[in-house]
């Protein structure tokens, strides 16, 4: 019974995937539910019969509640944040679109007042 | 009309104690005259900068929250430019996000109301498919 929510879920993680395989930065966290064989999940990787897992990405702000996203919350934002500074795109965090627009706010806002760098790493 | 505002500054580090409180007094003071509200006044420390701000690697973060018009700030801005000590500064309109923020609460809650079953019981079917997969 419980079983048939699963493909529901796993078909949508299929579109929203990019083909950025496991370069998943600080999305989903602790959240892996192991699937063997699901239509999303493990994947046979052409001839050389390599299997890898793409982990479902979801987005930070909705798993935890957050609704307010603050430019002061310096480590919640560095965590978007690429080494060299640039906002990390949304296909590789798995933030959603309307979170994704006030994170890039704040970070800017954060920029703004030397708590994220504009280029580089912090000093 | 009165909008609620954050203003964030930072001043140098080698600015004592008594000088920030006075500058923030002066400050209150301004915000007071015109008809406007101080709520809070946060000293967040000394903290280092992301990058070099006018040669400084450290700066001290002053957060104040206020009510008042956009003419206050105009002013505020002004004098945060001018003080010598300030070497960044930034203001950021908060009360429309705060309705926003009431907002999602009260749906939130009523949705709660209605429903106060189904929605815990979908989420632990979701934890057994989970488990069971």
């Amino acid at each position: 019974m419980a079983d048939e929510t699963r493909p529901v879920t796993s078909a949508s993680e299929h579109t929203s995937g990019g083909p950025s395989g496991d370069r998943d930065r600080s999305g989903g966290g602790d959240r892996r539910p192991p699937r063997p064989g699901g239509p999303g999940g493990g994947r046979e990787g052409g001839p050389g019969g390599r299997k890898y897992f793409r982990r479902k990405k979801v987005c930070k702000f909705c798993v935890e509640k957050i609704d307010f996203i603050d430019y002061k919350d310096y480590r919640t934002l560095g965590q978007f944040v690429a080494e060299s500074g640039k906002i990390v795109p949304r296909r590789l965090t798995g933030v959603c679109t309307p979170h994704q627009r006030r994170l890039s706010l704040a970070i800017k806002q954060a920029r703004n007042i030397a708590l994220l760098p504009f280029a580089g790493r912090a000093l | 009309m009165n909008r609620t505002y954050e203003l964030m500054f930072i001043v140098r580090p080698d600015m004592t104690e008594e000088d920030q409180d006075k500058l923030i007094s002066t400050l209150e003071s301004v915000v007071t005259s015109s008809g406007g509200q101080m709520k809070s006044v946060e000293k967040m420390g000394k903290r280092r900068l992301a990058y070099l701000v006018r040669r400084f690697h450290d700066g001290v973060y002053i957060l104040l929250t206020l009510e008042g018009s956009g003419g206050l700030i105009h002013e505020l801005e002004r004098r945060l430019r001018v003080s010598e000590p300030v070497i960044k500064f930034l203001t950021v309109r908060i009360d429309e996000e705060q309705k926003r923020l009431e907002k999602i609460k009260k749906i939130k809650e009523a949705r709660k109301k209605a429903s106060p079953a189904p929605a815990p019981a979908a989420e632990a079917g979701g934890e057994t498919a989970a488990v069971t997969a």
